[in-house]
């Protein structure tokens, strides 16, 4: 697996359409828990983030990450706009100088990613965010990798915890962001911050696979 | 004089502590920002770069947020635009915007009014 520049304006523009296509879906998760804007808030990011495009298209790797995290940030709108725009940002310092992601770069881009998220939201694990995705997909992602599983089989490796992950926070109460208020009864129910997370990470694999 | 920014996740509430606040600090600079640049519910980095530069007379700002992200974009508008002089103030809304008034009004610089609310923020209501 190698990533360059075109494959990475893929990567977001993939991004986009599965955010688009799964607005309604987010948006209703949100509902049960949060205020319901969440499909709402990341198609709209994700709709100004293609109108960066042309821009973007003379933008190296970094330039291209930063330019999606600065325009999440700004135009998102709910908390998930300064979290994925903080990730989207910090990934791409690592990508200063880079014209090509391969496979092994990845756990580090999504570490430094979840990095920003908890240095934004103050948040850990198992508080019913989109860290319960993001954590066990970047590990998973590394362990195979570390065990020599070929890149596809790393990438299924990294989605299927992500789901797990996500799948889990069903399980757990929130304590962090608005659906803490509700405690117990957000028990049930899919963070929609997690459901987000595992569509990004899908649509990265949508593309590189 | 020490600014006030205030951000909220709609434009009324942020108009309204407006309101209340320039009731007793007529004199002080104050901004309320509110909700997406369409009007809907959130909060706006743009909206909340512009807010600061406006309310912003030299002697600082101090930062009012209601809740979650308007928290968050705060802090983002601040990494993008650093000012020692711009202050996020870790008080209620509507209760430390009217103590920070009525200290600025009364002449306190912006170290004054930060301590004021910060010995303040935890007062009981009743």
């Amino acid at each position: 697996m190698s990533v360059n520049k075109e494959t990475l304006l893929n990567i977001i523009e993939c991004m986009q359409k599965n955010i688009t296509e799964n607005r309604s879906y987010l948006s209703d998760l949100d509902r049960a828990i949060g205020d319901g804007d969440h499909g709402i808030n990341m198609d709209r990011g994700f709709q100004e983030v293609m109108k960066k495009m042309d821009d973007m298209k003379n933008q190296d790797l970094a330039g291209i990450l930063r330019t999606t995290g600065m325009t999440l940030a700004f135009k998102v709108g709910g908390a998930s706009g300064p979290l994925y725009g903080t990730a989207f940002m910090k990934a791409s310092d690592l990508l200063k100088g880079k014209d090509e992601i391969v496979i092994e770069d990845l756990p580090s881009l999504l570490d430094a990613g979840i990095g920003g998220i908890q240095m934004r939201g103050k948040a850990e694990q198992h508080e019913k965010t989109m860290l319960d995705a993001l954590i066990p997909a970047k590990i998973a992602l590394e362990e195979a990798l570390a065990g020599g599983s070929s890149s596809d089989e790393s990438i299924k490796a990294m989605l299927d915890a992500c789901e797990a992950g996500a799948e889990y926070t069903k399980t757990i109460k929130a304590t962090k962001g608005r659906a803490s208020y509700i405690g117990e009864r957000s028990i049930g129910h899919m963070d929609p911050g997690a459901a987000s997370s595992l569509i990004l990470l899908q649509s990265i694999a949508e593309v590189i696979q | 004089m020490v600014g006030i920014l205030l951000v909220s996740h709609v434009q009324s509430l942020a108009d309204g502590v407006k309101e209340l606040a320039k009731m007793i600090a007529p004199s002080v600079p104050i901004v309320a920002i509110g909700g997406l640049p369409d009007g809907s519910p959130g909060t706006d980095v743009e909206r909340i770069f512009s807010g600061l530069n406006e309310v912003d007379q030299g002697d600082g700002v101090m930062i009012f947020m209601d809740l979650g992200s308007a928290v968050m974009s705060t802090e983002m508008a601040l990494e993008f635009d650093p000012n020692e002089k711009h202050i996020m103030q870790n008080a209620p809304m509507v209760e430390g915007t009217i103590v920070a008034a009525s200290a600025i009004q009364a002449g306190s610089t912006l170290e004054e009014a930060c301590s004021l609310v910060e010995s303040q923020r935890n007062v009981d209501k009743f």
